[in-house]
């Protein structure tokens, strides 16, 4: 009979669990349901004009109306702000990697990228349509210039702050610099570099649609500029709506390959400490 | 302080395997650096066992810096194998109280990654993986790890990750092992199994061995002559030799001799942490 009442307990435990993952996957769609219905209700309740602040009714009326567009600069802003992004991977890597090995490059290079990060992109889109006219170039350069600073601050952390013992085991063995950069740093740098990614993306399409507002030429920054010079409030908002999205499907992607290379960071949810002979 | 005077030589005379004369070391520049050693001379003969022990800050961890060519001495020179040391030695392993291992790496290639980085197993890793692997499995079952070769180091509890560790730093079958208070995080039942653990690979592999340990017991326990150090800058003020016959077990401990060597000690370690209080800038 105790058997019988532990399987019972184990299978409840166990039920309550799935429930409670079930909960979890739902839980996004449902904050954003209510949100989205909240919004709908208050606008209608309190006679909110559109131009003001359109509901979401009129702002998906809109977005079926202008689908052509909407899909035609969403897809220009999702290029480039993945090529500048990609870009972005590269030389952070690459300068996260120096500037976290050698103390001689971090002391060179560390104040010139604080000073030159702290500079408004806003600011230097304007010069960069005067050097690359106004193609997709300047959104490029300005979602790389905004993206791969969190990217090389990260990596150079994770490299930096290898253990003193753990370089020294494998200094006394002989490794070279670059050895430790590739057996310890990079993998050790790892979770911060995809840390550092999540935050990268999102402010990748914040350059894109900085540089398109800016200069306008194509792109959902052009697309919201020209439809507020129309006060068209609800093709606005159907722009940062679908901006929000694609945000969001990058980070997704951007999660699911952490999961995939770097799960051993994230231990502890699975498996205790395995049976000790001996402590 | 000279050694003690009436200190007989364990009688394997090889010639000296690690040779430090008149070494000194500061770290930092000038009056501002640490003097972290001083007029430091110690002899230690291939395939000995030795135990440091000393006040701590008095410059054992830098001690070991020294003799594995981590860092260059400010005065006098090292030895090892008869050559003085001039860069990174890689007859030497090292294990450490923190095991370092790496956690995205399974046990076994924990254990496998001296081979990655020391000629000539960096070359031959590839062609011969299979007699490296054996080796290591070898290894791992020699300090009771056998069955977990496959798990991640945060499965495995704190002594079974030093076991590990020391594995690490045998793998390339090192002529000395550097162990810097590799105990020192653990609680007592398992700093004693490890002791046997290392009282075996010893035996099986014979090792010359610097041990680095604040706990006096263990230096008796396990070492053939034990070094102790004064306050820093540190220096060899007396050695004790440890006449106790091997395989030796824990009940050792509690003979008479065992916990006489053990007061001495702990006498010569008082006497240079009072010497510290006296002079306290002792820098
Ligand atoms: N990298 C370093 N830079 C400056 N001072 C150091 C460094 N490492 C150790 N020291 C100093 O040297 C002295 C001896 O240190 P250490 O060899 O670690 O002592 P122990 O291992 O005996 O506790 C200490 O006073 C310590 O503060
Ligand atoms: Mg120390």
């Amino acid at each position: 009979m105790p058997a019988e009442g532990a399987a019972a307990r184990a299978a409840a435990v166990a039920a309550a669990a799935r429930r409670r993952r079930r909960l979890e996957t739902a839980l996004p769609w449902l904050v954003m349901t209510g949100l989205f219905l909240a919004w709908e209700i208050g606008c209608r309740a309190f006679a909110v004009p559109a131009f003001l602040l359109p509901a979401p009714s009129a702002i998906a009326e809109s977005a079926l109306k202008w689908w052509r567009p909407l899909l035609q600069d969403g897809l220009q802003t999702l290029f480039t702000t993945a090529v500048g992004f990609g870009l972005a991977i590269v030389a952070g890597l690459l300068l996260g990697v120096a500037i976290g090995s050698s103390a001689l490059v971090y002391r060179g290079l560390y104040p010139l990228l604080i000073g030159f990060n702290s500079i408004p992109k806003v600011a230097v889109v304007p010069v960069l349509v005067i050097w690359f006219g106004t193609g997709s170039l300047p959104a490029i350069i300005t979602a790389f210039l905004i993206s791969f600073f969190p990217i090389v601050v990260n990596v150079a952390t994770g490299i930096a702050t290898v253990e003193p013992e753990l370089r020294d085991v494998l200094r006394a063995l002989g490794a070279r610099p670059l050895d430790i950069i590739r057996k310890v740093g990079l993998p050790r740098a790892m979770p911060y570099f995809f840390a550092s990614l999540k935050i990268a993306i999102t402010v990748a399409f914040v350059g894109s649609i900085i540089a398109e507002s800016v200069a306008p030429n194509a792109g959902i920054g052009r697309l919201m500029m020209v439809a507020s010079s129309r006060f068209d409030v609800p093709l606005v908002f159907a722009g940062l709506i679908l901006t929000g999205v694609m945000g969001v499907a990058m980070y997704w992607v951007a999660e699911a390959l952490e999961r995939r290379v770097t799960g051993w960071a994230t231990r502890g949810q699975q498996g205790g400490v395995a049976e000790a002979p001996g402590g | 302080m000279a050694p003690r005077p009436g200190f007989v030589r364990p009688d394997f005379m090889r010639p000296d395997f690690v040779r430090l004369d008149g070494v000194a070391m500061r770290y930092g520049e000038g009056a501002d650096g640490t003097l972290a050693l001083s007029g430091t001379t110690l002899r230690v003969a291939e395939g000995e066992f030795v135990a440091v022990v000393g006040p701590s800050g008095c410059g054992k961890s830098t001690l070991m810096r020294l003799v594995t060519g981590l860092w260059p001495v400010t005065e006098g020179v090292v030895t090892v194998d008869g050559a003085p040391v001039s860069g990174p030695l890689s007859i030497a392993g090292m294990a450490f109280q923190n095991p370092t291992l790496l956690p995205w790496r399974r046990l076994l290639e924990n254990v496998m990654l001296p081979l990655e980085v020391v000629e000539p197993h960096r070359r031959r890793l590839r062609r011969e993986r299979a007699a490296y692997e054996a080796e290591a499995r070898e290894l791992l079952a020699l300090v009771g790890l056998a069955g977990f070769e496959g798990r991640h180091p945060w499965e495995l509890s704190g002594g079974m990750q030093q076991r590990a560790s020391l594995c690490r730093a045998l793998i390339h079958r090192p002529r000395l092992l550097m162990l810097d208070e590799p105990f020192g995080a653990l609680d007592v039942f398992t700093r004693e199994d490890l002791w046997a653990v290392l009282q075996a690979l010893w035996l099986a592999r014979r090792p010359t061995v610097i041990l680095v340990t604040h706990d006096l017991r263990e230096a008796a326990f396990l070492a053939d002559r034990v070094l102790v150090m004064s306050a820093r800058p540190g220096r060899i003020i007396a050695e004790h030799a440890v006449p106790f016959a091997r395989p030796r077990r824990m009940a050792d401990t509690y003979d008479a001799g065992f916990v006489d060597l053990v007061h001495a000690l702990r006498d010569h370690v008082s006497a240079a942490r009072r010497d510290e209080e006296a002079v306290p800038d002792a820098g």
